[in-house]
């Protein structure tokens, strides 16, 4: 069962950090100031951040910043950085070519 | 106090639709979703935003969206939902394809929906990155891709902002009736709501629902799954599909995004998780190295899945229920709900209102099943790409 969350729960206001220009998500480019303003705008779950921005989208899938976009959506929601779910580590493991990954279907 | 106007249950792209437009009218309205925003079909889907190949019955909604709410969406929200309406091809590799493009030319015409049957010298010289093993084409210059990350999330958003109070984690077990009405939603976790009108848009969850006021509609659940790629130089605008049963779109970010089912879903997986595995996505990478042979090198970064509830006739059920007033449902969109999506919140938000649909979705009533009829259309349905 997921924990129960009142969207319209007051979490404070937006206030501008001195290094919210930092680059968290290098594959995608995304800043630490606009995955905290992403929180601001509702989405209080790693998921739907990644999904409405794109850190821990590009080609090495959060294996490098995951952990830091958890922790600064953690911080605005002020939890602890373990109440906020990790995204599904979906495969493949490695990025892999169409050309290979196609030879699969002869096991089907 | 857990009461409003309206209470809506799913907050996928319908559910958040409804409640943008309802907030936009000033009525007060409650989401309760069981999981997270937008993580059933309407974060999963590949974007087609279609009105070609889609059934008689359902072609009204998916027109309205394209021509009275798309154009217009991203402006709206003030949220690029990159929508793009640069046409739909969908290869056929022989004359039995040929044939079914030929019935969706007559079909989309009866419509006003202008759709031509591409041979293969025009093949070859407009779509030059599409292989000699596609002998003929649908093309429908009507249709569309959008992000439907963005669609889904922009309606949160900004519904959210305007007042839509929105409860994640609150799964909905059944349904009470007061004096005859659709009025109190009980949750597993033992809260009651209660409101005046009730919106049912939670996909497949929606069934046991529906049974607790005593309805039972046709449906079953089926695994589908995407793969998305690294992103490359930009190829083509246009959605693609294939005969072979894949479809996707080079997104505006420049990857990949291409879904199929592999057609042993329902007797492989188990039913209760969305679980990837290398049966689709090999079957779509294979599909696509022999239709598309220019993306053979492009490396899959990550692959999904997702729930499809499919109605007996894979088309959508939309509408209200007059055993139970006061309750409008959109449930088994059958594979092809996002491309209407934003439509079907619209005019379910409507009704919700006490205002009529502004296009006729009579035909899209829960009850309509008759066996015997729709036999042949249940198993059709599964040619040609029809779920996207
Ligand atoms: C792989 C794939 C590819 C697709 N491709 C396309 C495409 O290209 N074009 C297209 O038009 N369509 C496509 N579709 C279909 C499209 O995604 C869906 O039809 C559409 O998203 C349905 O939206 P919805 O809001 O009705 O439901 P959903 O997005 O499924 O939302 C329902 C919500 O209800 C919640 N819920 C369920 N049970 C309960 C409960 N008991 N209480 C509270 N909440 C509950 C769920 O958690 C979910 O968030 C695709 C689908 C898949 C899976």
């Amino acid at each position: 069962m997921s924990k129960i969350i009142d969207r319209s729960a007051d979490i404070g206001e937006f206030v501008p950090e001195k290094d919210d220009d930092i680059l968290v998500c290098r594959c995608e480019e995304i800043t630490k100031g606009e995955i905290r303003k992403a929180v601001h705008m509702g989405l209080y779950t790693m998921t739907e951040v990644k999904r409405f921005l794109r850190p821990t989208m590009g080609l090495c899938q959060g294996q490098i910043c995951g952990e830091n976009v958890r922790r600064i959506i953690a911080k605005e929601l002020k939890e602890p950085i373990e109440a906020l779910k990790e995204t599904t580590a979906r495969p493949p493991v490695r990025p892999i070519e169409m050309e290979v990954f196609g030879n699969e279907v002869e096991k089907l | 106090m857990n009461t409003s106007d309206v209470l809506i249950i799913g907050a996928g792209v319908v559910g958040c639709a409804a409640a943008y437009y309802l907030r936009k009218n000033g009525v007060s309205v409650t989401v309760l979703e069981s999981d997270m925003i937008g993580n059933g079909g309407s974060s999963r889907n590949g974007g087609g935003v279609r009105i070609s190949g889609r059934d008689p019955r359902e072609l009204g909604i998916c027109a309205y969206g394209v021509k009275n709410i798309w154009p217009t969406l991203s402006e709206e929200l003030g949220i690029d939902v990159e929508y793009r309406q640069k046409g739909y091809l969908v290869c056929g590799y022989d004359d039995s394809h040929k044939r079914l493009i030929k019935d969706r030319i007559n079909t989309a015409a009866k419509f006003g929906i202008k759709m031509e049957l591409k041979e293969e010298e025009e093949i070859r010289s407009l779509y030059p990155y599409v292989s000699e093993h596609v002998t003929c084409a649908g093309w429908t210059p009507s249709d569309g891709v959008a992000n439907p990350l963005k669609t889904t999330l922009g309606y949160y958003i900004r519904a959210r902002e305007n007042g839509a109070r929105f409860i994640t984690g609150e799964k909905v077990l059944c349904i009470e009736k007061i004096k005859g009405r659709a009025r109190k939603v009980i949750t597993e976790s033992g809260n009651v709501y209660e409101a005046e009108s009730i919106i049912l848009a939670c996909g497949y969850g929606g069934r046991k629902i529906l049974n607790s006021v005593g309805i039972e509609v046709l449906m079953q659940k089926k695994l589908e799954e995407v793969i998305v790629t690294e992103p490359a130089p930009r190829l083509f605008d246009h959605m693609i599909g294939g005969m072979s049963g894949f479809y996707g779109q080079q997104t505006e970010h420049g990857s990949f995004v291409l879904g199929s089912s592999c057609g042993r879903e329902t007797y492989l997986f188990n039913k209760s998780n969305t679980v990837s595995t290398y049966s689709a996505p090999s079957f779509i990478c294979d599909s696509i190295g022999v239709d598309i042979p220019a993306l053979k090198k492009l490396k899959v970064i990550r692959t999904w899945s997702g729930w499809i509830d499919r109605s007996y006739d894979a088309v959508p059920i939309i509408g209200n229920i007059e055993e139970v007033p006061g309750l409008f449902v959109s449930i088994a969109s059958s594979g092809h709900g996002f491309g209407p999506g934003p439509a079907v919140g619209f005019i379910l938000s409507e009704l919700a209102q006490g205002r009529p649909s502004p296009v006729d979705i009579s035909k899209l009533h829960y009850d309509r099943f008759d066996y015997v009829k729709y036999q042949d259309r249940y198993f059709v349905s599964d040619v040609g790409g029809s779920f996207s």
